[in-house]
């Protein structure tokens, strides 16, 4: 799969071991097409990558506009990585709106390339510059390349019989043919691409690969580039790779939970971003036996749910933050019932509405606590795109052997972010195990609790002689019957608690990455694994003692947790939160943990977990967040 | 490795059994105060179930939360008493699930029309084939006797000491605006009007709604008594049955005659010309909406069905859906695992 263009003698190349770029652009002018674009190929070429989409939270915002601005970053290396990087090497920005909104995050000296033909005063207006940056000086700190792209993209499409604006259109496949060329990649991916995609519409098909090939030929016969890179592919494990983001990583890992379990799968839910995906992929899937049912509103789409669990099916709801906050008095209904239901919670920035299209990790104190009485449910968190699979698969596994709802806790940087993954063989994915009730003579009791796991028995309907009633009044633990017995509510709550706590058996254990003990423990959850990674790594190479551990698994925690705990004398925990889990590893293990958290709607970066390591290790004065200028703007 | 297969197959007992109305009866004690109209709703669906021919472990009961919402308990077939107003989405995702089973919903007037309307609406409009039993006896009875969406305007209650300020809204116009494509009314003194009316919504495939007006004596009495008790029904009820003129009275003296678009009694009708006819298979729900404006005391209270259509149910068009996907090719966890764009490493 290595096959790369023969590089031509005019260009020097140079060889790097990782690339960031970002590209930027109106929502209009295609932007995250072109980012998966070279993401695709950069993938085929054998990269390691990851990827960060940034949406505008408007669908038409005005085009021009800040708010309208869309971006598309992807980090690529020839070594392991494990975030899309922090701040671009390269910013292609197509008009001044997107100059404005992401050039703080461009590295200094960073090379910016710009459609100069868009810095025209109507679209400097609508960015609010009042001066032209390609001509004020103010880029002076980059290495500027300003191209005229929509003239040249104009010319390389004359002739051909399609409107000026859907020749406009084809802008960015030029902006990707040139990125394509300064990193010695070949068109075949995109070429593919496209006469698939573009099948009906031969006239479109040849207008973008006509741009396409302008963008390439630009890069090979202008002077405006000296150097050519080349990042080699990087060294990972043998096996077939596909390129997944998160949320269909989850789809597909709930598809192969209903496939390894046998039951059939039912999807309940309410469109929402950034969970919306997952019922568009589940949906396409009926040849799997999957019945998909948009709900008129969220408590419908649990309630669904917990009705195909009951007839006993996978019975599955997903949602963002808002979505979870109307489900919880259903979910409590699956607690009491003890029935095994998975509800997926994509979380997403703030209260309320809060910000629909950015990311944070404030729904964990939701899932644990968010339920009147003392209700417990499992939870568990993927730690990236892919782990999504492996974790839809773990939350019914848990679900079905301990009769018992799973929160299944992902956030909008997993869901839309996206990584090489290598696919699993199917004999290396665990088991699930499940059984209906054994029949039985005289009264049954739905409560009957299997000895180890006190799990109930799993009674469905069309079972004879299990005929049972069951529902959210308090339950007899002896005889399945409504009871306001003092001793029966005080057994029957500790039992649910102690069904959950039981699960801590059937999990693996906290892995640390580092030192087994020393100077500090950086613990995460969720979506931040890249970052704190990646900070502990540097960290570790500048010789300091630091070691990192993802909890993957938040309620049980793994039964080592508090054995990893002591071995270190300080104990961090950065998440997108105000301090959720920090609170719970406090109050459960009375660590002095130290809390690094923010709440931007942006994932961490790497320098910054780096910084605070560096505060709580003394070598340097405190470390305050440094907010890129865009994160401001852009947020929408 | 592929997609499941119906695992559930080997659950249902395809023997019909002989069941009679013991069968239904569990060994709960049943908690209504003595007296409430529940207690015949009971009775009538105890009677009425072994009549269906369907063996008890595939019937289920799924309520909401309310004294009728109790229900489930004292039916014995496999019940679910959920929380206050979601018994549809439940019961939709039941049926969804398992087609193969018969579904009952059992809701109140807070539970099916306040908290849970949004659901109970829903339900309707997508034809979901379950039977959905509304007992309405205008009060939230569990809560110790507030108004409902059903209370008459002014009502004074617990929590309208100087009368309601709101209109009530008509359970039947409500599903027939939401296309119920089964809608029937009936009242727990009317023991064998109830039970038909319980039967034929549950041979009905589709949605069937039922309204029962029930008495609550503790905190409603006597909701319906005007034209429900025994001894003035056939004077102030009017039973609609298709394809017959609409007559009342001690001796069906009387019958209903549009004017226009608006119902006139016609005291001593001798013949039935000109009386209105009742079409309950009408796919046009005009008719049906002019008779469910008829109240007491200007016109006698309409029971029956007011409207019986086939339409397509959503559970059995899912499963076509799956089945018609099946049938192309069942799906391949590897393959669509391996779906996209694959590169190898070696
Ligand atoms: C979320 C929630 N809100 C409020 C209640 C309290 N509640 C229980 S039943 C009920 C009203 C029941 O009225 P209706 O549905 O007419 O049933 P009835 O008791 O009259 O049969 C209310 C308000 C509850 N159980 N749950
Ligand atoms: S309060 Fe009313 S509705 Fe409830 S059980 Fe008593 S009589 Fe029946
Ligand atoms: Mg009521």
């Amino acid at each position: 799969m290595t096959t790369e263009t023969q590089l031509k003698s005019e260009h020097s190349v140079e060889e790097l071991e990782r690339v960031t770029i970002r590209f930027a652009g109106d929502s209009g002018d295609g932007m995250q097409l072109t980012g998966t674009q070279f993401t695709r190929t950069a993938a085929v070429f054998g990269n390691d990558l990851a990827t960060l989409p940034d949406f505008p939270a408007e669908i038409r915002a005005p085009a021009g506009s800040l708010p309208g601005v869309s971006g598309f970053q992807i980090s690529f290396a020839s070594t392991e990585i494990y975030t899309p990087g922090d701040r671009p090497d390269v910013l292609v920005a197509m008009n001044p709106a997107a100059l404005k909104t992401n050039l703080g995050d461009l590295k200094p000296g960073g090379l910016l390339i710009v459609d100069k033909d868009e810095f025209e005063p109507t679209n400097l207006k609508k960015a609010a510059y009042d001066t032209n940056p390609l001509e004020d000086g103010s880029l002076a700190g980059y290495q500027v390349v300003p191209i005229s792209i929509t003239r040249q993209n104009e010319l390389a499409l004359e002739g051909l019989p399609l409107s000026a604006k859907d020749k406009f259109r084809c802008r960015n496949f030029y902006a990707l043919g040139l990125i394509l060329w300064l990193y010695g990649r070949t068109l075949d991916t995109t070429i593919k691409w496209a006469t698939e995609q573009f099948k009906r519409r031969p006239d479109i098909l040849e207008a973008n690969l006509r741009a396409l090939r302008a963008g390439y030929n630009f890069g090979e016969t202008t002077e405006l580039f000296r150097v050519q890179y080349r990042v080699p592919p990087a060294k990972v494990p043998p096996g077939t790779y596909r390129h997944i983001s998160g949320n269909e990583a989850t789809a597909l890992g709930f598809v192969a939970a209903s496939v390894l379990s046998g039951l059939p799968l039912f999807y309940g839910s309410y469109p929402i971003t950034p969970a919306s995906d997952i019922l568009h992929e589940l949906s396409k899937l009926k040849n799997f036996g999957i019945k998909t049912f948009q709900a008129e509103d969220e408590i419908a789409a649990i309630g669904a749910a917990i009705g195909a669990a009951y007839g006993g099916h996978l019975g599955l709801t997903g949602t963002s933050g808002p979505g979870l906050a109307l489900k919880s008095e259903a979910l409590n209904l699956a607690v009491m019932t003890e029935l095994p239901i998975v509800v997926i919670d994509v979380q997403r920035a703030g209260p309320s509405t809060g910000m629909p299209t950015k990311t944070e990790q404030a729904d964990l104190l939701q899932a644990m606590f968010g339920r009147n009485g003392d209700s417990y449910v499992a939870i568990v968190a993927p730690c990236t795109p892919s782990d999504c699979f492996i974790m839809a698969i773990e939350a019914f596994r848990i679900a079905l052997k301990h009769m018992v709802p799973v929160v299944f806790l992902s956030d909008g940087y997993l869901g839309n972010g996206s990584e090489p993954w290598r696919i699993p063989d199917i004999s290396e994915l665990p088991r699930i195990e499940w059984k209906y009730a054994d029949p039985q003579e005289g009264k049954f009791n739905p409560y009957l609790r299997d000895p180890k796991t006190l799990a109930r028995p799993w009674a469905v309907p069309g079972q004879k002689g299990l005929e049972h009633r069951i529902g959210g009044l308090e339950k007899s633990g002896e005889t399945g019957d409504i009871s306001y017995d003092p001793r029966n509510h005080h057994e029957m709550t500790l039992a649910r608690k102690a069904k959950v706590d039981r699960i801590v058996d059937d999990i693996p254990p906290l892995e640390v990455i580092g030192p087994e003990e020393g100077d500090l423990l950086v613990l995460g959850w969720g979506g931040t694994y890249g970052s704190i990674t990646s900070a502990c790594e540097n960290a570790r190479k500048r010789g300091l003692s630091v070691a990192s551990a993802h909890l993957r698994y938040l309620n049980p925690f793994p039964a080592n947790l508090g054995d990893v705990l002591k071995r270190y004398r300080k104990v961090l925990i950065p998440e997108l939160n105000t301090g959720q889990l920090a609170l719970l590893i406090r109050g459960r293990f009375l660590v002095d943990a130290i809390g690094f958290n923010k709440i931007s709607g942006q994932p961490f970066k790497i320098a910054e977990i780096e910084g605070k390591i560096d505060e709580v290790l003394g070598l340097r004065d405190e470390y305050v967040l440094e907010f890129t200028r865009s994160a401001g703007v852009s947020g929408g | 490795m592929t997609a499941p297969t119906v695992p559930n197959d080997g659950l249902i007992s395809a023997d019909l059994p002989v069941l009679t109305r013991k069968d239904f009866v569990t060994d709960q004690e049943v908690r209504w105060c003595p007296g409430c109209g529940d207690y015949s709703i009971l009775a009538q669906m105890q009677k009425m179930l072994p009549e269906l021919g369907i063996a008890r472990e595939n019937i289920v009961f799924i309520s909401g939360i309310g004294c009728s919402s109790r229900f489930p308990y004292y039916v014995n077939t496999y019940g679910f008493h959920s929380i206050h107003g979601r018994a549809p989405t439940i019961a939709t995702g039941l049926k969804t699930a398992r087609p193969e089973l018969t579904v009952f919903v059992i809701t109140g007037d807070g539970d099916g029309l306040s908290i849970g309307g949004n659901h109970l609406l829903h339900a309707m409009r997508r034809n979901v084939d379950l039977n959905i039993i509304l007992f309405n006896n205008r009060i939230y009875g569990l809560t110790k006797g507030q108004y409902s969406p059903t209370s008459e305007f002014g009502k004074i209650t617990k929590s309208s000491p100087y009368g309601t300020t709101e209109r009530p809204l008509n359970p039947i116009r409500i599903a027939l605006a939401a296309g119920a494509t089964f809608v029937a009314r009936s009242v727990d003194r009317d023991t064998k009007h109830l039970e038909e009316m319980l039967y034929r919504a549950a041979k009905h495939r589709g949605v069937s709604f039922v309204e029962v007006y029930q008495n609550c004596n503790i905190f409603n009495d006597g909701a319906f008594a005007a034209f429900a008790e025994k001894e003035v029904r056939a004077e102030r009820m009017v039973y609609l049955e298709h394809g017959k003129p609409l007559r009342f009275g001690k001796n069906n003296e009387h019958g209903i005659r549009l004017n226009g678009f608006t119902p006139e009694v016609v005291e001593n009708a001798e013949s039935d010309e000109g009386l209105l006819v009742h079409d309950a298979h009408a796919e046009n729900i005009t008719l049906a909406n002019i008779l469910v404006g008829m109240d007491y005391p200007e016109f006698p209270v309409p029971v029956g069905v007011f409207r019986d259509v086939d339409a397509p149910t959503f559970d059995q068009l899912v499963q076509q859906q799956v089945d018609e996907a099946i049938a192309k090719g069942r799906g391949s966890l590897e393959e669509v695992l391996r779906s996209g764009e694959t590169w190898v490493v070696e």
